[in-house]
């Protein structure tokens, strides 16, 4: 369990104010003059031996995806692009950072600035975040009337600025290249890559696009170093996680964990465990809805960290663990998240935007139990065909929570078939 | 040089090139929809995906191959299980939601999906659900659309940013619901909007004209050019029996590359309508049919009995270069030199690199800024409009404009209206001249509504003079262009269809036919006159369209359409193609260069030939610059001349209506459908 003084976000939960006085007296904007006059190898090397690895889902180390940036000036504008497009089913991380901590995200936003070079940070706020963007709107004037950043931020010579863009509420917008193309005024679509953003991104520039979360641990990684962050969680999964816990628990929850922590000790202890019982268990997600979920027996072992979830053929992604007890009906639920996913393609290409609602309508069949047994392999079979076969990860995020849920529990898909047919003989026959 | 494998196979293949383009040439097939070498890449049908190995080892997944490049010593599998199983997978996402209405569909025979599905697919469905179903959209007169075919692959979208400019046709909705349409759901405007049919893939936008009139399979198809306008743009005409059904784009990068316009590809229908079909004689004020016998003879009597210097011949648009040399042969028997092609009354003469388009079509690729003079070049040439396009893309190319201020569909500076500003930037005193200086190979595109009127030659030399002041014209760059919307006129110009020293030119003709001084007028397929009848002039009409020219003919002898015979044009560069006959000449109609060998043999006049192939090679012996066989090459660049201060002289618009520039457009109901539907959506 993590001890309460290696907590980086200690107003998670908004018990002080957000604004830059308090947030000056939690720490943040504490001599970040040094931080930035370290100079960029120096920053990004902390960050690189720290081991922070994205918080956005994928997991790539936030330190070397800074290094893609071009080394010395190209004549153009460097772009930051701070993605608070959270839109994850499960996930609710981003947004207490944005309203109880947006300081600390600022901060991290001028400081990843002067690591790699950038002159301009967007970040872009999902579209239902109102007053988390009118928050961080207010903590951004603070911090401009303060000196902190633009020309000469916090007296370090570097010339920062920072804007907010409100994005309009689409899913795949979180999607780093789709969110530039919005960011441009395009239709949200994601691009082809390579090339990747660092070589063109927004407005054809060199841009990194990273998570809230990433940006907004920097700062305390550079004022408390790298080996105290390295040396929080296990090796090539270091540091604190805010993990989002939600469904059949007594107290859901963000809490601020050790990466690595057990699946099981993170619900009994934060959230009050399950309803009924740990033994009610039925299965969990563990990073959001685009994973595959895991089923009771994984749960009792599992550590909650990239390389462990993967190793168990999930996913840490966001960290939004959606916990399910024995109540729930698992095909009708991973049928609603089939139709999140068919909602949210954005009809570029084409096993997502055909494939997506082909795998909505056969769920829902499942979900009534009104199919044939070998309907299973033929879906199964559709999500391999959709799986790695599209431009973005959209079409992978729709077929792994099916193959998940048939991987552990196709014998519910059968029963429930059975049960149907079995009725409908008394109906009719 | 790359060296690559290509299913186990060794390739060495140019740098820079997708792996989709690189198994073209290794003759590799990869299905494709989106993909296309004219547009931008979208790789969103992923169609196209393979599975490529580098240093690294096997790709994690396929890869799509339109949008990744060839490098040194990857290998690349089209054929591998996996690959395998990608393609048949997007195909079966695709036809999930095709509709499978093949027998009733236009595309069918030139479909790629149902190509594709044969080669590459899965042989049945597995989808047993309801179809998605898309509200068709009204395109206007010449786009039929049946939506709920669309696969979305954007090529349309990408056609109507990238080439037309105009974006018009774009996607809105997402996911299933996402949905191609024009904005607001207007007609498209863009002249070259026909070609989003044969980019689409599917049977979604089809030709509203050619619904449901053909099969591909039935057609007999004939590689020519188009005449619509003075690019020579390369087609294909696909005919049934004796109507031509629809015209097709040819590739030719040096011209038209893969597109045409929408003039050319719907004017067809006007070689229906309104044709000559046979012999007329103005008998009590009224044509009335006649016997071919008959009709050479009245014309054999009215010419012998006219005074030679009273006689005129002058030209159109639409005819071959051996017909206005026999006509030119003939009037020269007949000791008269009152002949002229140029309709429009402009001046150009002197030699051809002072009225050709020297830098040549590909040489705007090689320019760095433009200057158009009295020019609305969009609807002079609407390709060449689209190349200019591409070139404004980058910030860096300058286009100034004198003359009309029209949508381009690209940003230039205009830089007024009047002339005289040629006059100004000669001697520096314009705000343009700081971009014009700084260019090292710019463009100069004179229009011919900038050479009319009596003051045009001298025009002409202050803009040759121009040329040589700013880099238009310098030791290893020719960009001095006159740039033509007649097609036949460059051909004639090059024979000399024209008055040099003695003779009349179109615009005395016209005069001394209103005053009652001219005996007899001979319009080879010439409709572009603006004349009233006069009964103190006796007229023959050789041509194929009962248009303005036949309506004050005396005498009107059928000819051919320029796809019923065979014969040379010469485009705006100077290169010299030959339109091959597609169909035969309608009814009693004659070829054009037959009409006048017969005309010539009732007169006894000896004209040196009796069949096409004669002719021809007089006409190359004499004039080897009209030899289709040569070599096309760069012309000198044209002499500085003599000029003086402009005295009066102003521009011309020479196309006032798009769709109806010509006889056959004029006849053709799909054109003038197009042309009102336009206005009644403004009106709307």
């Amino acid at each position: 369990m993590l001890d309460s003084k290696d907590r980086i976000f200690d107003n998670l939960y908004g018990f002080e104010p957000w604004n830059l006085d308090n947030a000056k007296l939690r720490g943040d904007w504490d001599n970040t003059k040094d931080i930035l006059l370290k100079g960029r190898e120096k920053i990004t090397e902390e960050v690189i031996s720290s081991g922070l690895r994205g918080r956005g889902g994928a997991g790539f180390s936030t330190g070397v995806k800074w290094t893609f940036m071009p080394k010395e000036p190209t004549g153009k504008t460097h772009y930051l692009v701070v993605n608070a497009d959270e839109s994850e089913p499960g996930t609710c991380k981003d947004r207490e950072i944005l309203r109880n901590e947006p300081h600390k995200l600022l901060e991290g936003c001028v400081i990843a600035c002067a690591a790699m070079g950038a002159q301009v940070c967007y970040i872009y706020i999902r579209g239902e975040f109102i007053n988390e963007r009118y928050i961080l709107e207010s903590a951004l004037k603070e911090a401009y009337d303060d000196g902190l950043v633009g020309k000469n931020a916090c007296g370090s010579g570097l010339d920062i600025e920072i804007f907010i863009h409100h994005g309009a509420g689409a899913y795949i917008c979180g999607e780093e290249t789709a969110l530039l193309e919005s960011l441009e005024g395009k239709k949200g679509m994601p691009r082809l890559k390579p090339p990747f953003p660092a070589a063109a991104g927004l407005y054809g520039c060199p841009t990194t696009v990273n998570n809230v979360e990433s940006i907004a641990v920097v700062p305390t990684i550079l004022r408390r170093g790298s080996s105290w962050f390295s040396g929080i969680g296990r090796e090539n999964n270091t540091g604190t996680k805010i993990f989002c816990i939600s469904g059949h628990v007594n107290t859901p929850c963000n809490i601020e964990e050790e990466m690595g922590i057990p699946l099981k000790d993170l619900i009994e202890k934060h959230a009050g465990g399950v309803i009924g019982g740990w033994d009610n268990l039925l299965a969990v997600i563990p990073g959001g809805s685009s994973v595959p979920m895991i089923p009771k027996e994984i749960c009792d072992e599992v550590l909650m960290d990239f390389d462990s979830l993967q190793a168990v053929k999930s996913g840490l992604g966001t960290a939004a663990v959606i916990v399910m007890d024995k109540s729930t009906d698992l095909i009708k639920a991973i049928s609603r998240i089939s139709y999140f996913y068919k909602h949210e393609s954005c009809g570029q290409c084409t096993p997502c935007r055909e494939g997506t609602g082909w795998l909505w309508e056969m769920m829902e069949k499942m979900a009534r139990g009104e199919a044939k047994k070998e309907d299973i392999d033929t879906l199964l079979s559709l999500t391999k065909r959709i799986e790695g076969h599209t431009i973005c990860a959209l079409g992978d995020a729709a077929a792994w929570p099916i193959q998940g849920l048939i991987r552990h529990f196709r014998h519910h898909i059968e029963d429930r078939i059975d049960q149907y047919q079995k009725e409908s003989n008394q109906n009719y026959g | 040089m790359v060296n690559i494998k290509i299913d186990d196979k060794d390739y060495e293949v140019e740098d820079g090139l997708a792996i989709i383009q690189a198994c073209e040439i290794a003759g590799v097939e990869v299905p494709r929809f989106c993909y296309h070498e004219k547009l931008s890449i979208a790789g969103n049908c992923r169609m196209c995906l393979v599975d490529v190995e580098d240093s690294r080892g096997l790709s994690p997944k396929p890869v799509a191959s339109c949008a990744m490049q060839v490098s040194e010593g990857l290998k690349i599998y089209t054929k591998s299980e996996r690959v395998k199983n990608a393609q048949e997978g997007a195909l079966e996402f695709l036809l999930m939601n095709h509709p499978l209405d093949c027998p009733i569909c236009d595309q069918g025979g030139e479909c790629d999906l149902q190509d594709q599905s044969m080669a590459f697919g899965y042989g049945s469905s597995r989808f047993d659900g309801d179809k998605r179903a898309v509200e068709s959209k009204d395109m206007g007169p010449f786009i039929k659309t049946e939506m709920t075919r669309c696969i979305h692959c954007t090529r349309c979208v990408r056609f109507s940013s990238e080439i037309s400019g105009n974006d018009e046709i774009g996607s809105i909705g997402r996911g299933h619901d996402m949905e191609i349409t024009t904005y607001l759901n207007q007609a498209v405007e863009s002249e070259l909007s026909g070609n989003v049919i044969d980019l689409c893939p599917v049977g979604a936008l089809t030709s509203k004209p050619y619904a449901f009139s053909a099969r591909p399979w039935e057609l007999n198809k004939t590689e020519t050019i188009d005449i619509m306008d003075a690019m020579g743009s390369n087609i294909r005409i696909d005919s049934k029996g004796l109507r031509v059904m629809r015209v097709l784009p040819r590739l030719n990068e040096d011209i038209n590359e893969e597109w045409i316009t929408d003039k050319t590809r719907f004017f067809w229908d006007g070689l229906n309508n309104q044709r000559i079909d046979k012999p007329y004689k103005r008998v009590d004020g009224i044509l009335k049919p006649t016997s071919w016998k008959s009709a050479l003879e009245l014309a054999k009597e009215k010419i012998s009995n006219s005074k030679s210097e009273k006689i005129s011949a002058l030209s159109g648009d639409l005819v071959d270069i051996e017909s206005i040399y026999a006509l030119k042969k003939l009037m020269k028997n007949i000791g008269s030199d009152n002949f002229d092609c140029r309709q429009d009354g402009s001046r150009i003469s002197g030699p051809p690199e002072r009225w050709l388009f020297n830098s040549t079509f590909n040489g705007i690729e090689d320019s760095d800024g433009c200057l158009i003079i009295g020019s609305d070049i969009r609807k002079e040439a609407p390709l060449l409009n689209s190349r200019l396009l591409r070139k404004s893309r980058d910030d860096e190319y300058k286009i100034g404009v004198i003359g009309f201020n029209n949508d381009l569909t690209f940003d230039f500076n205009f830089l007024g209206e009047n002339p005289s500003i040629v006059e100004d930037i000669l001697i520096e005193n314009n705000n343009f001249c700081n971009d014009l200086s700084s260019m090292k190979k710019p463009l100069m595109i004179l229009g011919q509504g900038a050479l009319i009127g009596k003051d045009a030659q001298n025009f002409q030399n202050i803009c040759i003079e121009l040329a040589y002041k700013f880099n238009f014209i310098n030791d290893d760059w020719n960009g001095f262009n006159v740039l033509h919307s007649a097609a036949s006129r460059a051909g004639a110009m090059s024979i000399g269809f024209f008055p040099s020293g003695k003779g009349m030119i179109t615009e005395e003709i016209i005069s001394n036919y209103n005053n009652n001084k001219l005996d007899l007028l001979y319009l080879l397929g010439a409709d572009e006159l603006n004349l009233e009848k006069n009964d103190d002039c006796f007229v023959i009409y050789q041509g194929h369209h009962g248009d303005v020219g036949a309506q004050i003919a005396d005498l009107v002898f059928p000819a051919a359409a320029f796809c019923e015979q065979n014969g040379l044009y010469m485009n705006t560069e100077g290169r010299v193609q030959e339109s091959i006959r597609s169909t035969f000449p309608l009814g009693e109609a004659k070829e054009n260069w037959e009409i006048i060998y017969l005309l010539a043999k009732e007169m006894s006049i000896d004209i040196g030939f009796s069949n096409l192939n004669e002719l021809r090679n007089q006409l190359i012996e004499e004039f080897p610059i009209i030899n289709p066989y040569r070599e096309f090459e760069p012309l000198p660049s044209p002499k500085k001349d003599e000029f003086n201060k402009l005295n009066g002289h102003q521009f011309k618009r020479i196309i006032d209506s798009y769709w109806q520039t010509n006889s056959i457009a004029r006849a053709s109901s799909n054109l003038s459908k197009r042309n009102n539907y336009i206005k009644e959506e403004n009106n709307r």
